[in-house]
């Protein structure tokens, strides 16, 4: 028993230090860093590193620009995350249905956006949203609706990353709930149709039940995913009009690798770590209370 | 399993040879040097190149391209992992960072021997920008600086002859321009909020030190910056330009509509205008020098451009020397000119008729003789572009006053600032 866990040890090994190397070690590295004021100063002369305690944290506190960014985050994950898992648990019912044709084709067309590089997307969209010349106030303009300077303006330019993110990537969430779909047994819908249950019955008592782990599941890769907003804005507005589209994770770029203040930027890292965390277990929580 | 074992050392002895004989085939007195250099330059530069490696037959230089959006990173990325290069093109305004990493070195002894660069065959005020604390930190490749460009047919339209001398005269202009089309969405100028030039320029021709206390503090609410401040607001608040990039995705097909007339910028746009503005529309536009506050003309403008630098760590340092003195000769600085439109950085090589008869040119030149550095600090960048920026566009969209920007990035300022007075001031 001893030498066979020695044995799988031994097997383990590459993996745990290759684990221990690229992961743990920076990650500890980092978290001593936030208690520091490493930046560019320190890099040239390593005697001008101060340890600081919790100042860059107490500094963040007072941070506008930081509480800003920490807002904007909120707001796309509240708005966006909903949003992207209706629109891909929608799209996965009408490809899961039996009614529909062409399934593999928009099947394959829903995921495109998923695999297609943002920095290309992004310059589509740019045209898409252009005040003057893009094709949304064109149709817009249609409709008898005024052009709005969708990137430009401050109220609209959220709301515009939250479409792109949205069309970006709900292809992929689609087919993790395809899948969930196609777990559900037939019986369970034969037997709901002898009972005389609607359609709407059979989604809310057979679907969305059967649904949940995959629904836990797609929700939590999409609150990480989306708590860590960085390309669309990036690419899109650069956190602009206003500082209305920068994310915690742009700010924590900036500061870091724009303006080397490494100690600052480790301790946003480490924040955004501990609401990421929080986020986590409450959404087990709820899943448990649903049980 | 035999077989496998003689495999095996049959290998190891084939790696052994190729070590030890391509070390010793290295040997052989060429030495190589390690060139970064940015974006089209490192492309077009390979082409000169050979004729520096014919008069050094001792010298091999290996180019490798960095692209400018990347190049900051990249570089400290190599200085934090000590893979320097021996000799990089940096931009001026990061000069004052790599020698606060002690990255490069003081060339002051490799110019006080040399023939071919001198500081007096170079614009003073680009010179003056490599020079910290008395120590001559990299030799001006090649400048640039922003001038105004702008459209001679609406200026004539508005009854304006001559480009604007002056800051008033540039306020009635573009008062006199928007009231050419009214109703119209046209725009006089382009200031945009995004590009902190404008600003700095400004404050500097109306006289404002823009650090004080050993450029520990910001100073961006003195008198003088307010008062380039409030000028340069004034045009967004009375619609005279766009806010931002944001608005006019395409700055040269905005001058060719007319959407701007106006843009202040630097000598990259040339070629893109020359693109752009065919046909009729070919002989529309000018290049003149900045307005002054009051009297002056030309008005000040910030000495931009790339230096030439060497590493510390750099076991080549005469060789890199011998291709900075290469580079800086008038004739090679034509030829760097031809293949990347990038403006010479010694003086000598503008009487070339390419130059002096070049229309566009002649207005940086007079421009060239008028420009100032930007203060000299590592920090330098981020209080521009995060935070004067932020605030310019603060106050253009009414957010804030000008007094409360100024003195909200006079905070942020001395924030980002408090390192540098913890360094400075510390007991030695």
């Amino acid at each position: 028993m001893k030498s066979n866990s020695k044995i799988a040890l031994l097997f383990l090994a590459p993996a745990i230090s290759a684990i221990l190397i690229f992961f743990f070690i920076p990650v500890i590295a980092a978290f001593v860093i936030s208690f520091t004021d490493f930046d560019i100063y320190t890099l040239g002369d390593f005697s001008t590193l101060r340890f600081i305690g919790f100042d860059n944290y107490i500094k963040l506190l007072s941070d506008e620009l930081f509480w800003t960014a920490l807002k904007n985050t909120f707001y796309f994950v509240v708005v966006a995350g909903p949003l992207s898992i209706a629109v891909s648990l929608s799209a996965a019912l009408l490809l899961n249905s039996k009614l529909t044709k062409f399934k593999s084709l928009f099947r394959l067309a829903y995921f495109l956006p998923v695999v297609t590089t943002l920095v290309a997307v992004a310059i589509v969209w740019r045209f898409i949203y252009h005040p003057n010349f893009g094709i949304l106030n064109f149709f817009l303009g249609l409709i008898g609706i005024n052009p709005i300077d969708w990137l430009g303006d401050p109220f609209w330019a959220m709301p515009s990353i939250i479409i792109l993110a949205v069309w970006k990537n709900f292809g992929y969430n689609m087919i993790i709930f395809i899948a969930g779909l196609q777990n559900i047994p037939e019986e369970l819908y034969e037997a709901a149709d002898i009972e005389g249950a609607n359609a709407f019955q059979k989604f809310r008592f057979i679907t969305l039940p059967m649904l949940a782990p995959t629904t836990i599941l797609v929700s939590i890769i999409t609150m990480i995913g989306y708590f860590q907003l960085f390309a669309e804005p990036y690419v899109m507005t650069q956190g602009g009009p206003l500082n209305k589209t920068l994310s915690i994770v742009q700010y924590m770029y900036q500061e870091g690798f724009r303006w080397w203040n490494m100690g600052y930027s480790a301790s946003i890292a480490f924040v955004l770590f501990i609401i990421i965390f929080i986020g986590t277990i409450i959404q087990f929580r709820i899943q448990k209370f649903n049980k | 399993m035999i077989m496998f074992f003689s495999a095996i050392k049959k290998i190891f002895l084939y790696i052994s040879f190729v070590i030890i004989f391509g070390c010793s085939n290295r040997q052989s007195d060429v030495i190589e040097i390690k060139f970064w250099a940015m974006g089209s330059e490192a492309e077009q530069v390979s082409k000169i190149l050979p004729e520096f490696e014919k008069r050094n037959p001792n010298i091999k230089v290996k180019v490798q391209q960095i692209p400018w959006t990347a190049a900051q990173e990249k570089l400290i990325t190599a200085f934090a992992s000590d893979n320097t290069p021996d000799i990089c093109q940096l931009g001026n305004t990061w000069i004052p960072q790599f020698s606060s990493l002690n990255a490069i070195v003081d060339l002051t002894g490799f110019v006080k021997k040399s023939s071919v660069v001198k500081p007096e065959y170079f614009f003073p005020g680009v010179w003056e920008t490599n020079i910290i604390n008395n120590q001559i930190f990299g030799i001006p490749w090649y400048v640039d600086t922003r001038l105004m460009f702008y459209r001679k047919d609406v200026f004539e339209r508005a009854g304006f002859n001559q480009p604007p001398k002056n800051w008033d005269e540039l306020y009635l202009l573009c008062k006199k321009v928007k009231e050419l089309d009214k109703g119209a969405e046209k725009y006089p100028i382009f200031i945009p909020t995004n590009e902190w030039n404008s600003f700095i320029i400004f404050g500097l021709q109306a006289r404002a030190k823009l650090l004080k206390e050993k450029d520990t503090r910001g100073n961006f609410s003195s008198k003088e910056f307010k008062e380039a401040f409030d000028y340069l607001i004034r045009f967004h608040k009375e619609k005279l330009t766009p806010f931002g990039m944001m608005q006019v995705t395409n700055v040269y097909q905005a001058m060719a509509e007319e959407y701007i007339s106006i843009y202040l910028s630097g000598p990259w746009n040339i070629p893109e205008f020359k693109k752009w503005m065919t046909g009729n529309l070919a002989d529309k536009w000018a290049t003149a020098p900045m307005p002054g506050h009051k009297n002056e003309y030309p008005g000040l403008s910030l000495a931009g451009g790339s230096s030439l630098v060497i590493f510390r760590n750099s076991k080549h340092k005469d060789e890199c020397w011998k291709l900075i003195e290469f580079l800086s000769e008038p004739q090679i600085q034509l030829k760097v000119y031809d293949v990347t439109n990038n403006l010479p950085s010694v003086i000598e090589a503008w009487k070339d008729s390419s130059l002096a008869n070049d229309i566009y040119m002649k207005a940086f030149y007079q421009q060239l003789q008028n420009v100032i550095s930007a203060p000299k600090i590592p920090e330098w960048e981020q209080i521009v572009f995060s935070k004067l920026q932020q605030y310019a566009e603060f106050a253009a969209r009414g957010v804030m006053t000008t007094e409360e920007a100024l003195k909200k990035l006079d905070e942020d300022t001395d924030r980002i600032l408090e390192k540098r007075r913890w360094m400075t001031f510390r007991a030695k």
